[in-house]
């Protein structure tokens, strides 16, 4: 079966009769990547590019299950298989362990400065 | 799997059969717009404790997507490490900052437009690119397996269950994650020995914010001691030691 052209199938992505594709999670994951960006590169509040941080791994993560997911990959030669899934779970963990060191830093950085705003951390400015 | 109805006919019979919704898509799109409309709420957010509420709501919906995909381990995981464990963890970060100035901290507007501006670039990047593969945007067909954790489990001590992808012999020796997971384990142990010892109560005399203050408008009581030259009697005053 040859699969319909790009803007059929983008417009078919909204049906609620049509099963679901890796393309859909794709699209997911790059609207919660984009989002993170974009909180990652606006925020002042140091926390609030935590949360960017954040939504980024969740965005590459939402991807690594996608192609890992029996009941997405068109077949199994292309499907991530288990690698998938035991990546999405590294990048959790990961993911708490760089939430605990970002927090220690961020809580020191407002003990020093008294401030959390990103933009008065240029002590080291020339 | 849902027999595919052309959206021809769905316009002529103008109301959707109860039969031809795909269940599955609709709880997908279902939480999807839950994930999506949440994280883009987190950017548009000004109070960092909403935009830490919309954050939990994100991730968790993102759990949803996990279940639906198939994935019910790595989506339990993500509720309880990431919703249960992390997100606690930046609440009370938002709770131990949150004064008054904090709390809304607006970004510049030249800064909001081109961050817009970019992300709407890379959005529209991403998308044409995860698109433009036709086999991603083929739904799976065939048989699909039980929906068990063991695979995943028994991958994580080193012993690989689960069948290999089509093309290689079965006998492939197949390495599972147990080096991954132990080296995982001990960088947790080790980033949380370190978050400790970054965030420990440390035997300060006086915060930094106090000494900023007394600098810029020394306190009566220390400009009165330095101006009869009792100098050691003002030190004690900002470090609070009894002369």
């Amino acid at each position: 079966m040859m699969p319909p052209p790009l803007a059929l199938s983008s417009l078919l992505a909204l049906s609620v009769t049509e099963p679901v594709s890796v393309a859909h999670y794709l699209v997911v994951g790059a609207i919660l990547f984009t989002a993170g960006v974009a909180c990652m590169a606006t925020k002042r509040n140091a926390l609030g590019v935590l949360m960017g941080i954040e939504l980024v791994l969740n965005g590459a993560n939402v991807n690594f299950v996608a192609f890992a997911s029996p009941y997405l990959a068109a077949d199994g030669a292309r499907s991530l298989g288990l690698d998938g899934q035991a990546i999405a779970l590294f990048v959790i963990l990961l993911a708490a362990a760089e939430a605990a060191v970002a927090l220690a830093i961020t809580l020191n950085f407002y003990n020093n400065h008294a401030t959390v705003d990103v933009d008065r951390a240029d002590d080291l400015k020339g | 799997m849902t027999p595919t109805i052309p959206m021809a006919d769905l316009v002529a019979g103008g109301l959707l059969p109860l039969a031809a919704i795909n269940f599955h898509t609709l709880f997908f799109l279902l939480f999807a717009a839950i994930a999506c409309g949440a994280a883009v709420a987190v950017v548009a957010a000004d109070n960092v404790v909403r935009m830490a509420l919309f954050l939990v709501l994100s991730l968790a919906a993102t759990a949803g997507l996990f279940f639906l995909a198939g994935a019910e381990f790595v989506g339990a995981m993500q509720l309880m490490i990431y919703v249960g464990g992390t997100l606690v963890l930046l609440v009370f970060g938002v709770m131990l900052t949150a004064q008054a100035p904090f709390v809304t901290m607006k970004s510049a507007g030249g800064d909001r437009l081109l961050a817009g501006f970019v992300g709407v670039a890379l959005l529209a990047m991403l998308v044409l690119a995860g698109l433009s593969v036709p086999a991603w945007r083929q739904p799976a067909s065939g048989t699909v397996p039980e929906p068990t954790a063991t695979p995943l489990g028994m991958a994580l001590v080193g012993v690989r269950v689960d069948q290999p992808p089509a093309g290689q012999p079965v006998d492939a020796v197949r390495s599972g994650y147990l080096l991954p997971f132990e080296i995982v384990s001990v960088h947790l142990l080790v980033v949380l020995v370190g978050a400790a010892y970054l965030a420990r109560a440390k035997r300060r005399k006086t915060p930094r914010a106090i000494e900023v203050a007394a600098s810029v408008e020394p306190p009566e009581a220390v400009a009165e001691h330095a101006a009869i030259g009792r100098t050691r009697a003002a030190a004690s005053v900002l470090t609070g030691e009894p002369s």
